[in-house]
């Protein structure tokens, strides 16, 4: 019963002391005087307002990302207690008392401080020596813009953070697969790669590419497990499954639920409400829910509903129409019908107004019980306030004389021949007798006379239409485009049948009783698009770059300058490291052609064991290198230099690498390895002396004179900030 | 015996091309097997069997391009610009066009050898030929696109060995009522297409000789993809796709041949500077020799002039720079023009009119402005002193490099300004103004002078030097931001300040007119550019001109995914209804079959690939056809991949057509994949009925696409895809179904 009690209970701990002096060292190095400056630097501005918002619980859309890097920046908030109150719009504004400067800025600083040691342990893991694997964490310790780029509330070392653990986890899990596969460490590596892949994308869309390159190193490590005849069939089934399962379904899982708690954390509507669809807004506690809750769901004859744009493209707008009408003749000499403009209106107004009306009746109000608009139906679209019909016709449109002029046109109590009438055609619909629902159907109109098809042509009209949006009937519908799409926002069943008691009615608040929830799915889809299709108007900034700049480092970014003692943090790098990571990368390339070539032709100049090393060691370090760099050549957005930082990771990786194959392989007798070493010992410290020189910039302390500054200026084309006196 | 390559009719000494052959270090232990059980599929033998198809493929193909050609006898669709660009070469005027020559300058020669005078004016879609000959551009273009299917009969029979492969393939192509279209009128893409095809044809080709390599045959299909690579490229620039799919194959040939250890090193230094002879340096001579015919039939001013810089200007019969005499150096109080050297850039303009209230202070305005004019012309001053220079007892004195000047405008007597209000458009640039009375202004007048690349002191040239003006009080460099301005400018350029020093021919300019009369004049001809220089230049600017072909916002554009799918075509003619009406759009059958048999494709190379990893057991025949599916088929799919994937990276506005070339590719990958999923299913089988089933899958194929094929093409309605199921084939051509009989009695 007590039997174990006979053994002596002994805890043998194992520390690599290494490890542990270098997270130290990385802590140190990261975290000292973390809350200097007290100011907003760079970027903070921009990811500074979506904590906030975070804080405020107010929903909010950025292009720049997906929502799981700005959550771990408002999750320091909140353990910081902040409570959102802080303007977030300048640079170099100081931060009021109530923003916890340290714990905003904790986490970056953390995932940058472990990325030493994370560093180490690859290299280990890539079966190099400890000296190597040292020099490298050395290396990334001593690299002043990943210490900048980790001291400040920003996402490149968290990125950086989670893309070192994927390979460290992968590689781990790679290397238990020979002796133990299926074990609990080999899953746990396995799904842990998977998991920090997915952080990694979460974080930034540029984890994608090193979240490609571990699928691709993956899928040839799998390749071969297949040629493996050894293995059964049932088994090389299973080691695909398991692969297949940790990394790609986990991470498909984890992003989704990345967004899963964005939207949960973010319920009340805010800034950016506008570019998402009605459905979407009405999601939101606030804003257009306010309005449209309880509306009634399906469209009738007599509804008074506004119709908003689909597109949503420059602006979000609504149909719209006034008393003015197109001037007789143009700018350009064109002659117009001269009746009633039609446009499509930025702003909620009374004049957004629409009745739907039954082509076969005179009353405006909705009959009891109500009869539903289904696709395919015809309708007439009355104006409310001006109570006119909503008609195209063979007469040209204002700014785009291809297609058909809108206007308004003659009272609905003066009976004509029908000749505006519109088709109602429910493009989302499930079955062909849909019924037109409010937020969800998106309706496209067709014109019945010409076949036109009402349209957003996204042009502004000049002074004569208050410079409000085109609206045009375009007779060859080239497709499907959203521009002609339409859906309902507000909506309510008309009840007066007289005009002035119908303006009243118009002008008041909608009510009645329904809602409309949206599932979790249809919001993240829609989300998502419009993350990766909104697009900042191209913006020109002072320090942005060109790729090539990067790898010689011609560029530097000021990250703060302090107006008065003139202290400056700049987003500047170790000199040497990056010329050294260039240099290695070339003798890299270099020395894998030439063996590559030479094994062709049987000659084999290195044991096949380190051969296989040399390959998977480049493949990882100068693959991650290119995958994270090469592809902003072929990126239109305005770049900077810390875009760079993932990639120059991995080029810092391979300098121990090569320099380790160098002296094993290249350095034959004894004498040049000794010169070899006491060369390292001297380039070492050089590095270590460059960033003691260039660390009052790295750290905005001590402040340099004018002097000191222009003596750090080492290439022309840096621009550091020198007071004139 | 598989069938030998084409080479065998050239040489009757050892055969080349053959499969096997191909193959020396096959295990030994497979050759002294016993005989393989009797086929499934009969064998080629005859040569007739080869010929006879290809006859009648290509008379098909002929009859089906050639069929009521001259109609619409009205411009169709690009056919406005390309044969406007033939009418071009033919009158020797200059213009501009984002496409390398070749292409324009074939149909340009295809119209004068038929008698096409260049007087027809191309000006929209829909105008009337009337008496112009036009059907000399329209059949050489058909000519081509002809070629195309005995091509890829060629294509597939040479990497299949298979003539019922090729046959499929070839009858894709025929009643693909896409390529008939396109094939058609007066465009480039037939053109680019012949070459494409022949380039991938002579490829196969030369692999094929890879058994006897520096044999004459081998040399001539060597050297014929390097003309055809050149010709791809002379084109349109979307030919590099074809070039990458050769330089891909040729690093795969020479890895093989590397790995070779009976091969001695000098063989293998042989092997690579053959390609690289025949490759590279043939195919850049070609080219280069292109646009030297091009420059040299393009002699005399016209619509492009203003595209290029003042210096290639000076080249063109009846430009106002030709032949024209002006002093070299700058010198105080010279009359100068100023041209931006970014595309269309514009001159240095300033007028009297003032920018309207609201927008930035209410001075002169300084635009950019793309024609002469006089008041294009600016006076240089020096910064501090407001002297006559031209005053004769003043000595000249040379505008230095790191000067600082001032620029008094001729006309207005108003000094080159800039402060810090924001610029009209770019509004984070500054703005710039004419200010200042009579010369005398302000210290915000200053400019500093620099050229790039220039030491300090250096005096600057006219047409050459590259200048900078840098803003003394802001450090703001002037520049020309390509937006144009509203109404109240009169629709010029911007012209701005910018304070963010960059590098970019925007913020550069240079001195175009230069008047002193007290410095002699020289001749511009010693400042004529050299040839590398005008193809460097023409290169940047037609590149430029490719990047900028944005689509506007809200327009419909064409995307990648579209075009598979056959999700929409191009209306070439006809707008109103009782038009003559033209719709290139692909044959659904075809193209839908074509997309399944990518998946298929993708399916079996899978299965195949997997079951020799895991070392699975095949017979020879087996073997055999994983071979064709995964080294023949790869290489089509590469091709498919490399004209296809591409398009979805590119920013420009992209239209239908832009898919034949991968969907040239995709149809003999359609050829390839059934052949050898039915012989496939035919070995499975027991001979008889595998037999049956192969050749009744094959004429049920054939069959498929012939029923779909719509003859008249040209009556399809506008309809987008959903829609274009419900027409019905007008006829069904008797010599489709002859043909498939033919086939059928074959086996």
């Amino acid at each position: 019963m007590l039997g174990f009690l006979k053994q002596p209970v002994v805890v043998a701990a194992e520390i690599n002391v290494n490890l542990v002096a270098l997270t130290v060292m990385g802590l140190v190095n990261r975290l000292w005087a973390l809350s200097y400056p007290r100011a907003v630097v760079f970027d903070e501005v921009y990811y500074g307002q979506f904590v906030s918002l975070y804080m405020k619980r107010i929903f909010f859309v950025d292009d720049s990302g997906p929502p799981f890097g700005h959550m771990l920046l408002a999750f320091g908030g909140y353990l910081g207690g902040f409570d959102g109150n802080f303007l977030w719009n300048r640079i170099g504004a100081e931060y009021s008392m109530n923003v916890p400067v340290w714990s905003l800025r904790l986490l970056p600083a953390l995932t940058g401080a472990l990325c030493v040691p994370l560093a180490y342990q690859i290299l280990v893991e890539l079966h190099f020596s400890h000296c190597a694997a040292f020099g490298a964490a050395l290396l990334i310790l001593f690299e002043n813009s990943l210490i900048t780029q980790s001291r400040l509330m920003l996402l490149e070392s968290v990125l950086i953070f989670f893309i070192l653990l994927a390979i460290l986890s992968y590689l781990k899990f790679y290397n238990l697969q020979k002796c133990s596969p299926f074990t609990a460490g080999w899953w746990f590596w396995l799904l842990l790669t998977g998991v920090a892949c997915s952080c990694a994308v979460g974080v930034k869309y540029m984890g994608l590419f090193t979240y490609m390159l571990l699928l691709a190193i993956a899928g040839v490590h799998s390749w071969h497990l297949i040629g493996d005849q050894t293995l059964s069939n049932v088994s090389v089934l299973c080691h695909l499954l398991a692969r297949g399962i940790a990394l790609v379904v986990v991470p498909v899982a984890m992003y989704l639920s990345f967004f899963y708690v964005h939207l949960t954390l973010l319920y009340r509507s805010g800034p950016h409400d506008q570019i998402m669809t009605s459905a979407f807004q009405a999601s939101l506690e606030g804003g257009l829910a306010r309005i449209t809750q309880g509306q009634p769901l399906e469209v009738a004859y007599g509804s008074q509903i506004t119709l908003r744009n689909v597109l949503g493209k420059p602006v979000p707008c609504w149909l719209h129409s006034h008393k003015n009408t197109y001037p007789i003749r143009y700018e350009n000499g064109r002659g117009s019908s001269h009746q009633q403009q039609v446009t499509c209106y930025p702003f909620k107004d009374v004049n957004n107004w629409w009745i739907v009306k039954d082509p076969g009746m005179q009353q405006l109000v909705v009959s009891n019980p109500p009869r539903p608009v289904r696709h395919g139906h015809i309708v007439q679209l009355v104006h409310g306030i001006t109570t006119r019909y909503l008609n195209t016709h063979d007469v040209a449109a204002p700014l785009s004389p291809h297609s058909q002029e809108i206007s308004c046109y003659v009272d609905y109590n003066i009976s004509m021949p029908a000749q505006n009438l519109w088709r109602v055609e429910i493009v989302n619909r499930e079955s062909d007798t849909d019924v037109w629902k409010t937020i969800l159907s998106e309706v496209r109109f067709v014109h019945v006379n010409t076949s036109a098809v009402l349209k957003l042509s996204g042009a502004s009209l000049p002074e004569w239409g208050y410079r409000q949006l085109e609206i045009i009937g375009e007779k060859l519908s080239k497709g499907y485009h959203q521009s002609m799409l339409w859906n309902v926002e507000e909506h309510r069943y008309g009840k007066s049948q007289e005009q002035k008691e119908r303006e009243v009615e118009l002008h008041s608040p909608t009510q009645a009783d329904i809602s409309k929830n949206l599932s979790f799915m249809a919001r993240f889809t829609e989300l998502q698009w419009k993350i990766l299709t909104l697009k900042n108007e191209d913006t020109e900034h002072k320090y942005s770059s060109s790729p090539l700049d990067w790898i010689t480092m011609d560029t530097n970014i000021a990250y703060w300058f302090h107006p008065i003692s003139g202290a400056q943090i700049h987003l500047i790098g170790n000199v040497l490291t990056w010329a050294s990571a260039n240099v290695a990368t070339l003798v890299y390339v270099c020395l894998f052609l030439w063996y590559l070539l030479r094994r062709r032709r049987k000659i084999c100049d290195i044991p096949e064991d380190a051969w296989r090393l040399w390959v998977s060691a480049g493949g990882l370090c100068v693959g991650g290198w290119a995958v994270n760099y090469l592809p902003f050549f072929m990126m239109e957005k305005t770049l900077f230099l810390y875009h760079y930082l993932p990639a120059l990771t991995f080029q810092i990786l391979l300098i121990p690498v090569v320099l380790q194959h160098l002296t094993d392989h290249l350095c034959r007798s004894q004498l040049p390895k000794n010169a070899f070493s006491a060369l390292m010992v001297a380039w070492f410290s050089s590095v270590y002396l460059v960033y003691r020189t260039f660390s009052p910039l790295t750290y905005g302390e001590p402040t340099l004179s004018a002097a000191e500054l222009r003596a750090l200026r080492w290439k022309d084309s840096w621009d550091i900030l020198i007071r004139k006196h | 015996m598989t069938l030998a390559a084409g080479c065998r009719q050239a040489e009757s000494g050892p055969r080349c091309g053959g499969l096997r052959q191909r193959r020396p270090r096959r295990p030994a232990g497979e050759q002294s097997r016993p005989a393989p059980p009797p086929r499934a599929w009969a064998p080629l033998e005859a040569p007739v069997g080869v010929w006879a198809p290809l006859a009648s493929v290509t008379l098909l193909s002929f009859a089906s391009r050639f069929y009521r050609l001259s109609e619409p006898p009205h411009v169709c669709w690009d056919e406005t610009h390309f044969g406007k660009m033939g009418s071009y070469y033919i009158n020797r005027t200059f213009f501009f066009d984002v496409h390398p020559p070749l292409g324009k300058m074939l149909i340009g020669l295809a119209g004068y050898l038929s008698g096409y005078n260049g007087t027809f004016p191309f000006q929209k879609p829909g105008d009337r030929y009337e008496h112009h000959n036009y059907i000399g551009m329209r059949g050489f273009c058909a000519f081509l696109g002809s070629c195309l299917v005995p091509f890829a009969y060629l294509i597939v029979l040479e990497l299949s060995k298979s003539l019922s492969a090729a046959l499929l393939a070839a009858s894709i192509l025929i009643f693909d009522t896409g390529c008939i279209t396109l094939s058609q009128y007066i465009l480039l893409d037939p053109i680019l297409m012949f070459f494409l095809m022949g380039a991938v044809l002579s490829m196969v080709k030369y692999n094929s000789c890879a058994d006897r390599p520096f044999s004459a045959p081998w040399w001539f299909w060597l050297s014929l993809t390097g003309v055809n690579l050149a010709g791809a490229i002379g084109v349109k620039f979307v030919g590099l796709f074809v070039v990458l799919l050769v330089g891909l194959n040729t690093v795969y040939d020479l890895w093989e041949l590397l790995g070779d250890l009976s091969l001695s090193l000098v063989t293998l230094g042989k092997h690579l500077l053959a390609r690289v002879f025949c490759l590279i340096l043939l195919p850049l001579a070609l080219y280069t020799a292109q646009f030297a015919v091009h420059f040299a039939v393009l002699n005399k001013s016209g619509p492009g002039d203003g595209f290029f810089s003042s210096a290639f200007q000076s080249r063109l019969i009846g430009n106002n720079l030709h032949n024209v005499s002006v002093p070299e150096h700058l010198a105080y109080g010279s009359v100068i023009t100023m041209k931006n050297l970014r595309m269309a850039g514009g001159y240095l303009h300033s007028h009297w009119h003032l920018y309207p209230e609201g927008v930035g202070a209410r001075q002169q305005q300084v635009t950019a402005y793309l024609h002469k004019d006089l008041n294009n012309l600016w006076v240089i001053k020096k910064h501090d002193s407001n002297t006559d220079h031209l005053d004769p007892s003043c000595s000249v004195e040379f505008v230095r490099h790191g000067d600082v000047i001032r620029l008094e405008h001729k006309e207005t007597s108003r000094n080159l300004h800039s402060h810090q209000h924001e610029a009209p458009m770019t509004r984070k640039h500054f703005q710039v103004t004419g200010y200042g009375i009579n010369g005398t202004g302000d210290a915000n007048d200053f400019w500093r002078i620099e050229v790039v690349g220039r030491k300090a002191g250096k005096r600057i040239k006219v047409l050459r030097s590259q200048i900078r003006l840098t803003h003394l009080a802001t450090g703001c460099i002037l520049g020309s931001s390509g937006k144009t301005l509203p109404k109240w400018g009169w629709e010029q350029v911007e012209v701005t300040c910018t304070p963010y020093v960059k590098e970019t021919p925007n913020a550069l300019w240079n001195v175009e007119d230069h008047i002193n009369p007290k410095l002699p004049n020289i001749s511009l001809d010693v400042l004529k550019p050299s040839f590398p220089e005008i193809l460097l230049e023409s290169h940047m600017v037609m590149i430029r001109g490719n990047s900028g072909l944005k689509p506007k916002e809200n327009e419909v554009t064409s995307k990648p995914w579209h075009w598979p799918i056959n999700y929409q075509g191009l209306r070439f003619s006809g707008v109103n209804e009782t038009d003559y009406r033209v719709y290139l759009l692909g044959n659904p059958v075809v193209w839908w079959l074509n997309l399944v048999t990518i998946g298929l494709y993708l399916l079996m190379a899978t299965c195949a690939i997997v079951a020799i990893k895991r070392g699975v057991q095949l017979t020879v025949e087996f073997k055999e056809l994983s071979e064709v599916l995964l080294h023949s088929g790869g290489k089509i799919m590469l091709g498919w991949l490399l004209h296809y994937l591409p398009f979805f990276m590119m920013g420009r506005v992209l239209y239908f057509h832009h898919y034949f070339p991968a969907m040239l590719f995709s149809s003999m990958l359609t050829g390839i994949t059934w052949d050898t999923l039915l012989k496939f299913c035919a070995g499975c089988l027991s001979c008889s009925v595998g037999k049956r089933v192969y050749t009744y899958g094959t004429l049920a194929l054939m069959l498929l696409i012939v029923y779909r094929h719509d003859g008249r093409q040209r009556t399809l309605q506008l309809l987008p895809l959903p829609f274009t199921c419900k027409i019905i084939p007008r006829y069904i051509s008797l010599p489709c179904y002859a043909t498939g009989f033919v086939i059928g009695l074959a086996y």
